[in-house]
């Protein structure tokens, strides 16, 4: 089995409420980077379907220079060797974008069996970069995947985590997962990882490795723009205090609050 | 100059922060309130490699740099400074000082198994009667063939009841005061050695406290660490070390009170304001922002000093007396910014004002480095080459497997 797993970089979600519109309107958010957390997740799954079942894993990213970072953090978890992608035409793709670039990157890899990526990036919180990368490869996607039952005989059986419950399903390989944090606990880096992701030099795969037309990624070709961007309101909230003469009066109010809100 | 973390340190630090926010935060407060040791955190840090996180590889350890041990000290103090003492007594005073004054075999025998986490270590200095009046302690260690025979007691000794290998230094000499002390790894099992624990402390409830008591411990002469009459050396040089991992963990101290104290400024609301923005509450915030940043640059001055292999004894001694101090003084000015809601159990901040009262007892009191700045200040007091350095940091030595 061949396993590719998808990383990126995004804001560091404690500091995400410090960015501004302008910023997040930039493509700059002017705070600290870290691998974005829900590729976490990805990375964890790859290793445990590698460590149960044997088979290869690599990382692949697209970005500039600083995106090495999301590259070290998946081999300082375990994962064997990383590589980018980038080209100075690729600055300004939109999701579709990234997925064609991203899916070129695993054809060019070689074969693969399952690719896993983060459910979303937490900065754009778009989701659509899975559906991309399996859409240009043409494989099946599964979304809100919270377990992964069997992989072989050239087919995957996962549990999806719907609205109401979980569902099973199968899929032939390859696939796209794109797991939910219910799926695993990812562990934690090791030093020996560490060690391994500080001296780690990483391939870069530009445009015309991949055989990209420059004019079919980056910004000329992206077909969503942001047109405006809000921050949501503060939520404003009230605190009441229910009094009464004994616990049940106060129950009762609160009950016929609760109920005039529609909470209840 | 360069002020910069490395990749790896950056990498030590996200994954000891991640460690101790998601698995010491959630229960330490539940384990301080009842007075417990958590046994289980041992053997996850031992998982972890942080139990020998600076020790070479080819003894167990994770191979990282002793700036990567201020990291984790640093880390795990923000948590709790319980569980940094753990690292402060297993790993610094009583590993490092295997790995600086064992003998390779000692060495194999007892570090190997300490860096991986499979035994435990502890230190026994302090004395009911001696605790900064080192040279006076009185337990001793009379020659009987190819032995020796302990007799004495140790107080105050952070995992008395946890600990394995127990390092503990007597008089081989008693008409001598510091030239006639020996240092010895007592083992666990031995006969006429017992351990208990002390109860009823003002802090670092999460930690294991306790006394060691020899009844004619007899201790064969391959467990003399070092050489006989070394013990003082041996002892403060291991001070070094684990002063060091005090200095840092205070500092995870004052990055823990002030990222409270500035949440609950910016939501605790007064005269029709949030609290935050009285200038008084500033204040008090901005003073833990100074004194994180002071004692950060202290401790990793003495971590540089210790991958470059030079003697810190003079700068460890400082970043441990100001980082405890202003931790002490930053806890009790957080449990200000949280008014009553600070006195509370609840608000978490008199934890950690329990907890840092301690720091600037234990490693040497305030008042003894006081003494110490002074003295080198005056010109009373300089450090001589010791006959085993600690050893300098090399990453591709201790990267080796063998």
């Amino acid at each position: 089995m061949k396993y590719v797993v998808c990383v990126t970089q995004s804001p560091d979600t404690a500091e995400l409420p410090k960015v501004t519109v302008e910023q997040a309107a930039s493509g700059n958010e002017g705070v600290a980077l870290i691998t974005n957390p829900w590729d976490e997740y990805a990375i964890e799954e790859a290793l445990r379907l590698k460590e149960k079942q044997g088979g290869e894993v690599i990382a692949i990213t697209m970005g500039p220079e600083k995106a090495t970072d999301a590259l070290k953090s998946a081999v300082a978890m375990g994962v064997p060797k990383g590589v980018r992608l980038w080209d100075p035409a690729f600055a300004g793709s939109d999701a579709l974008g990234v997925g064609k670039i991203l899916a070129a990157g695993i054809r060019k890899q070689g074969d693969f069996d399952v690719v896993l990526t983060g459910k979303l990036t937490v900065d754009g919180n778009g989701a659509l970069v899975p559906v991309a990368i399996a859409n240009e490869l043409e494989a099946a996607l599964l979304t809100q995947v919270a377990k992964i039952i069997s992989i072989g005989d050239g087919k995957v059986t996962v549990e999806r985590l719907v609205e109401e419950g979980r569902e099973k399903v199968t899929a032939p390989l390859p696939v796209v997962i794109a797991p939910v944090k219910e799926i695993n606990e990812p562990r934690y880096a090791s030093f020996m990882g560490i060690r391994k992701a500080s001296r780690a030099k990483f391939e870069v795969w530009d445009a015309a490795t991949l055989g990209l037309e420059a004019s079919a990624v980056g910004a000329d070709a992206a077909k969503v723009a942001w047109v405006n961007l809000n921050k949501p309101a503060p939520r404003s909230s009230q605190v009441v205090l229910i009094e009464g003469e004994s616990v049940e009066e106060q129950v009762s109010k609160l009950a016929a609050s609760l109920r005039a809100e529609k909470v209840i | 100059m360069d002020f910069a973390f490395t990749e790896e340190h950056k990498m030590v630090q996200k994954m000891v922060r991640d460690f101790a926010e998601k698995e010491i935060r959630p229960v330490i407060s539940d384990y301080d309130r009842e007075q417990k040791y958590p046994h289980f955190l041992l053997g996850r840090m031992a998982e972890l490699g942080i139990l020998g996180i600076c020790i070479p590889v080819r003894y167990g350890g994770a191979g990282m740099d002793y700036i990567s041990l201020g990291i984790v000290s640093e880390a795990l103090e923000w948590a709790d400074a319980s569980v940094r003492e753990t690292i402060a007594v297993h790993l610094a005073l009583n590993s490092l000082a295997m790995l600086q004054w064992g003998t390779e075999e000692q060495k194999q025998r007892f570090l190997v198994p300490l860096a991986t986490g499979e035994k435990i270590g502890c230190y026994g200095l302090t004395e009911p009667a001696a605790g900064s009046d080192v040279a006076g302690l009185r337990s001793t260690a009379r020659k009987d063939g190819d032995d020796y025979i302990l007799n004495g007691e140790k107080m105050w000794i952070t995992l008395a009841d946890v600990a394995d290998y127990l390092l503990v230094f007597a008089k081989t000499d008693p008409s001598q005061r510091h030239r006639g002390i020996s240092a010895f790894m007592l083992e666990r099992g031995m006969k006429g050695l017992t351990t208990g624990t002390i109860e009823d402390k003002m802090g670092v409830h999460a930690s294991n406290t306790g006394w060691i008591s020899m009844n004619d411990v007899r201790v064969p002469k391959e467990n003399m660490i070092g050489a006989e009459g070394e013990g003082f050396k041996i002892a403060m040089s291991a001070l070094d070390d684990a002063r060091y991992t005090v200095a840092a963990g205070a500092a995870g101290t004052i990055r823990s009170v002030m990222e409270a104290s500035a949440h609950y400024a910016n939501e605790r609301e007064a005269f029709g304001q949030k609290i935050g923005s009285f200038q008084l509450v500033q204040q008090l915030i901005a003073k833990m922002a100074l004194n994180y940043d002071i004692s950060t640059l202290l401790w990793q001055r003495v971590g540089w000093l210790k991958n470059q292999g030079i003697r810190n004894t003079k700068e460890t001694s400082m970043a441990k007396w100001f980082a405890t101090e202003a931790a002490f003084e930053a806890a009790s000015d957080a449990v200000q910014v949280h008014g009553a809601y600070g006195f509370s159990a609840e608000y978490q901040v008199e934890r950690y004002l329990r907890n840092s009262k301690g720091a600037v007892i234990y490693e040497g009191t305030t008042q003894i480095h006081q003494i110490l700045q002074a003295q080198y200040a005056l010109g009373y007091r300089h450090d001589k080459p010791l006959r085993c350095e600690l050893p300098a940091y090399d990453p591709d030595e201790w990267a080796r497997e063998e």
